[in-house]
This record gives structure tokens, sequence and C-alpha cells, in this order.
């Protein structure tokens, strides 16, 4: 029922001891990061649909051919984007809730440089033809064993305050942020090293479709949680609606989440056994979405007015209300019926669309215009920007959402009536130039977004200079 | 209660205990059920008559195999096309045979290929379905065959010759001596309906 524990309070109270026990640089580089990926992100994505459209930017290119940009651009987003994003949320939250520093600021420098090397290198090599073939694990396999012992350090670096702190009772973030850290990890190394070098075929897709459910369940989905149950509270200087609710989501995601695996391979030849038990337990997951989507309403209830006044409220709200409309649409999809006509089709790429984007980017926003301005003392350049920001990427995203949901249906449709496989490209054809539009609409939306932050980068930079950057204070 | 709030709680029971019992039992044993049931194959074993004029020796031939399986997953053809065919959505009448758990356990699905989304048909059954020069050219342009087709053309797997004809390099007879094992053992299985020439319609039943 509390704010934040004890120990967050205490800091906040104690300003000199504050500026010690977070690296705001780190944390910053991450922002930073987040922001690059996202560029390239959506500029692989453009161009990646426009081969769609037969209207393919760089035809006959070798090292820039679409397949190759497809997989740059899911790499961008996971290792890059919103890895980056919640890492830098993680250098702020641990050392906030647990009140003592990680293992070494000088280690957090250096591991935030040796991991981005790593993900460039992972793009330059996607692109020069070293990639693995496995999904959302594209990662060469000679980048792999360094990346994981890139990631053990990280989760190092993480729970020295953690075990530090081990006596009090936790915030429940720092609960999502202790199973991703054990997860991450154990994840990275079967996900990446059992299909490659040791199951072949079904096996290997039964492990496969394990890591690609993880990466997101046990890596994103955490952290992501844990980021709005930190954030939303402190943002609205109101408590959390329930901290039960909270234990038992924690908990239902504990138990279901891991189990969900084989879904992305129904009615393939996995046992069928190990498929009917994935479906069950994805419709588990249900239990934590309502808990944690009817707690972040029930919070945000108690003054909706800031839907309107504040900006990472209203990011985490919409971001909430994607999470739910996904989950709902989870249990739809995830039917072995339903899986007969959506499977193959672009339904599925509009979900992962919309879970990746609309939520887990949403959340990671609300915390960049929250934060940013904090670390420079300056406020946000221009609300109009950010308003332009928000509308153009929330129609922009609900726009792709819905298009690609039917889209998956008429190709799932077109493919069982036994019609000629081209002609369910060409009936594609309509969905894919509004897809096309609508990732048009979002690159604008989130252009605003990048002028808007590096305005007031400048504006700090500017005040700084001229000596006044200490009377603003935390400017929100 | 409280033990689960703490850190040795959250850490052993929901950090180890249940990530282990999912990967366990979801993701190791039909993993293993799989692998010990059906024993890993290896390559083919006879060069087709199509290939004889490339490959004089087996090896050779094994070895393009496998250079045609990395060039298939460098390019992320397996992001389009799918490798398996489902018990439903009238699939075995497009594509042949429903694929089954023993067929995939050879050198070829390490790592698996099964792919999730097929903006192209499945692959599963591609073996002898298209002529190698058919594949040739479609990956050459495929446009030329399919005007309407959203596949991108892969010209570097092919040099020009002095008449300024384009002739398949050594990795562009890989890639389509790959395509022409996937699926070899159900050349007489398959109906294929995507060629429109009625011929080729499945028999009534």
């Amino acid at each position: 029922m509390s704010l934040i524990t004890n120990a967050e309070t205490k800091t906040v109270t104690k300003a000199t001891e504050r500026e010690s026990l977070v690296d705001y640089d780190v944390v910053k580089y991450h922002f930073y990061a987040f922001m690059v990926y996202m560029v390239i992100v959506l500029l692989s994505g453009l161009s990646y649909s426009l081969q769609f459209l037969q209207k393919y930017p760089f035809p006959g290119i070798e090292i820039l051919s679409p397949g190759r940009i497809r997989m740059v651009h899911t790499q961008a987003i996971a290792y890059g984007m919103l890895a980056n994003g919640l890492f830098g949320m993680l250098y702020y939250v641990v050392p906030k809730l647990t009140s003592f520093t990680v293992w070494s600021h000088k280690l957090s420098q250096f591991l935030f440089w040796a991991y981005n090397s790593l993900v460039v290198a992972t793009v330059v090599l996607i692109l020069a033809g070293f990639a693995q073939g496995l999904e959302w694990a594209e990662t060469p396999v000679i980048l792999d064993p360094i990346i994981a012992i890139a990631v053990v350090i990280f989760v190092l670096n993480m729970l020295t305050p953690v075990w530090k702190a081990r006596a009090n009772t936790f915030y429940v973030s720092l609960w999502y942020i202790l199973a991703a850290m054990i997860w991450t990890p154990l994840v990275y190394v079967f996900g990446n090293f059992l299909p490659q070098y040791v199951f072949a075929g079904t096996a290997g897709a039964t492990i496969s479709s394990m890591y690609i459910h993880d990466l997101v369940g046990l890596f994103v989905t955490p952290l992501g949680i844990a980021s709005v149950y930190y954030l939303l509270p402190v943002v609205m200087r109101v408590p959390l609606y329930s901290h039960a609710l909270s234990i038992i989501g924690f908990w239902g995601l504990a138990f279901f989440y891991p189990l969900n695996s084989a879904h992305h391979y129904l009615w393939s030849p996995i046992p069928m056994w190990a498929q009917y038990a994935s479906v069950v337990a994805s419709i588990g997951v249900h239990v934590v979405v309502y808990t944690v989507v009817f707690n972040i309403f029930a919070t945000i209830s108690s003054d909706w007015k800031q839907l309107q006044t504040n900006l990472p409220v209203r990011w985490i709200f919409t971001g909430t209300l994607a999470y739910l409309i996904t989950c709902i649409q989870c249990a739809v999809q995830v039917t072995l019926s339903a899986q007969e006509i959506i499977h193959f089709t672009d339904w599925v790429v509009g979900h992962s669309h919309f879970v990746l984007f609309g939520t887990f980017s949403f959340w990671i926003t609300a915390w960049a215009y929250w934060l940013l301005p904090r670390i420079w003392k300056t406020p946000i350049f221009s609300v109009s920007l950010s308003r332009w920001h928000y509308w153009l990427v929330t129609i922009g995203i609900a726009i792709m959402q819905i298009d690609l949901l039917a889209a998956g249906v008429v190709q799932g449709m077109m493919w069982r009536s036994m019609a000629p496989f081209i002609d369910s490209v060409k009936a594609s054809m309509p969905f894919w130039w509004v897809r096309t539009f609508s990732g048009i609409v979002i690159l604008v939306g989130e252009a605003c977004f990048l002028i808007n932050m590096y305005m007031t980068w400048q504006e700090s930079r500017n005040k700084e200079a001229a000596g006044t950057l200490e009377l603003q204070g935390s400017a929100t | 209660m409280k033990i689960i709030e703490k850190f040795s709680g959250v850490f052993l029971i929901a950090g180890v205990f249940l990530f282990a019992g999912a990967v366990l039992s979801l993701g190791i044993w039909p993993a293993m059920m799989v692998d010990q049931v059906y024993p890993r194959r290896g390559l083919p074993i006879d060069i087709p008559e199509d290939f004889q004029s490339y490959y004089s020796n087996l090896d050779d031939y094994q070895k393009a195999i496998l250079r045609g399986r990395d060039l298939y997953i460098r390019e992320a053809c397996w992001h389009c096309h799918s490798q398996y065919v489902r018990p439903v959505a009238n699939e075995e009448l497009r594509y042949g045979p429903v694929s089954t758990p023993g067929e995939f356990n050879t050198v070829l699905q390490l790592p698996q290929l099964f792919g999730t989304r097929r903006v192209g048909p499945d692959l599963s059954r591609e073996a002898g379905l298209k002529s190698n020069d058919w594949h040739f050219a479609h990956l050459y342009n495929p446009m030329s065959i399919v005007p309407e087709t959203v596949m991108p053309a892969y010209p570097w797997y092919f040099t020009k010759t002095k008449g300024k004809v384009p002739v398949p390099n050594a990795d562009g007879v890989a890639i389509v001596a790959y395509l022409q094992v996937l699926g070899a053992n159900f050349k007489n299985q398959r109906t294929n309906l995507d060629d429109t020439s009625s011929e080729t319609m499945p028999p009534k039943e």
C-alpha cells in the first residue's frame, strides 16, 4: 500500500546521498542509446515494408537485402531499443529502491559501451551475412558467448545492491527486476545454444519457441511492469492501488509465463501434449495481465485529470490499454482453432508490433519524458510537440494494428480456400499500403519526440554554459 | 507468507524452480522425446540427375547443400517461407503430406528452420516442384516469373557471361541444391494447386 519503500523516501530527502547513489550519466547514456536505436528501428522497418509494395529503395544491393534489414529491425528493437531503455531504467530504479549503489559505476560505464558495441557488431554482421537462423536470436553465433558473459556481469552489477538490502522486504518492482535478472541470462544461454548445437528440427523448435516467448515474457515484460509500478506512483504522487494484487500478478507471471512456449508453433510436429499445455498456460497469463492492468488503472483512477496534464501518466495509461488489448487478443489467437487461420499471417506481425511498440515502448517513452528533463534540469522544450508525438504515434500504431489483424484474417482465409498462393499476396497489397502509411505516421510522431528531446538537451547545455542551470532545480 | 516477499524467496521459487520446471517440462522433455524416438538423419547420398553437371562427387554435393542451407539462413529466407505442413486449413492439399516429427531430425535442421510467417509459400515439400532453371530465373529476378511477387531479387548469386547472360555462381547453385532437397522423400505424394494447369488438380474423392 505504500507509495514506495521507506528506503526510497529516506534517500529522496538526502540530496547529497542521492547524487552518488544513482549514476545519472549511465542512465542518460542508455536513454540516448534507446533513441538512437529507435531511428534504426523505424528506418529499417519502413524500408522493409516498402519491399511488400515492390518499391524497395535499395534493390539489388547485397548488404541491404530486405531479409537482412528485417533481422536488423527485430534485433535493434529487442537488444538495441527496448534493452537500452530498460537498462537505463534499472540503473535508476534499483539503487533508489535498495538505497545501495550498483557494484561499480565504472563497471556500469564499461558495460554500457561494451553492450552497445556488441549490438552494433550484431547489426553489422547481420548485414554482412553472418546471421544466426533462430528467431529473435539472429545475433551471430560468434557474438553469443560474449553477450552471455556481458549479461551475466550486468546481472551481478545489478544484484549487488539487492543482495546488500536483502534483509528488507522489497517493493514489487524489485521482485520483477530480481526475477528478470535471474531469468535473462538463463534464457539467453539455452535459447541461443541448445537449438544451434544440440537439438535439430522439431526438438529444436520446442526449445526455440521457448526462447521466442521467454525473451518477451521473462525479460521485457517483468522489467516493463517493474518500470510502471515504480514510475506511476512517483509521477502521480499517489500510492499504488493494491500491493496484494501486484503480488498475485507477480507469482502468476512467474508460474504461467515460462510455460507458454509451444504456442508459437501450434499445429507443428511438436508433441501435441506440449502444445495443449502451452495453450492452457497462455490463457493462465490473464491472471498476470488483469492484475497489472487493474492495478494501474485503479491507481490512475484516483486522479483521472492527470491524464490531461501529466505526460508520463498518459503514456503509461495508453501503454497499459495496449497491453490489455493485446492480451485479450492473445486469449483468442492462442486457441488451436484460431491458429488454423491466423498462424503464419500478418495477424501475428500486428500482435507483436502492438506488444513491443504499443506497450513497452510507450512505457519507456513515459520514462524518457519523466527522467531526461529531470536529469537535464530543464523543462521539456515544447509541450505541443510532445502532444503531436503522443497523438501521431497512438493513431499510427492503432491503424497498423487494425490493418494487420484484418490482413491476417484475409490471408488465412484465402490460404484455406485453396486459391493460388499469389492471390493472397495480391489481396494483401492494400493492407500493406496502409501498413506503410501507418508506419510513416509513427515515424513522424517519433521525429517530433527526438526533435523535442534534442532541443531540451540543447537548452540545458545553453543554461549550463550560462551558469543558470542550478537555479532551475528539478524541473518537473 | 513473508518468505515469498524476501530476496531468497523470489530468487529461488520464481527465479529458479518455476523457470527450471517450465524449461524441463515443456522444453527439454518434449525435445528429448522427439530426439530419442527419431534418429538423426544425414545428408542425401545420391546426386540427383539435375545436379550431376554441377557436382562430380558426393562430397562436393553434400557440402553444397550445407552451404545452401547457410545462405538460406543468411538471407533470412526462413522469415518468409515456413518449413512444415500443418494438418489444418487444407495445407495437405496445397503442399503435400502433413509434417511428422521424425522428418526434421536431420543436420539440415540444426538450427531448426520451421519459420513463423508465410509471405511466400511453405518450402518443406519443395523438392522437384519446380525445375532448377525455374529456381535460377526466379532467384535472379522473381518478378520476371511472377509479376505480383514481393520476393526480393538476389542478383549477387549470379555472374554475367560475355554475352551478358546471368549464370548462377557456386553459391547460386548451392541454394537451389538445398531447395531441391527439401522434402525429397515426398516427391510423389504431393499435389500442386499453385500450378493452375488442370492435370495437376487433386483427384476428387
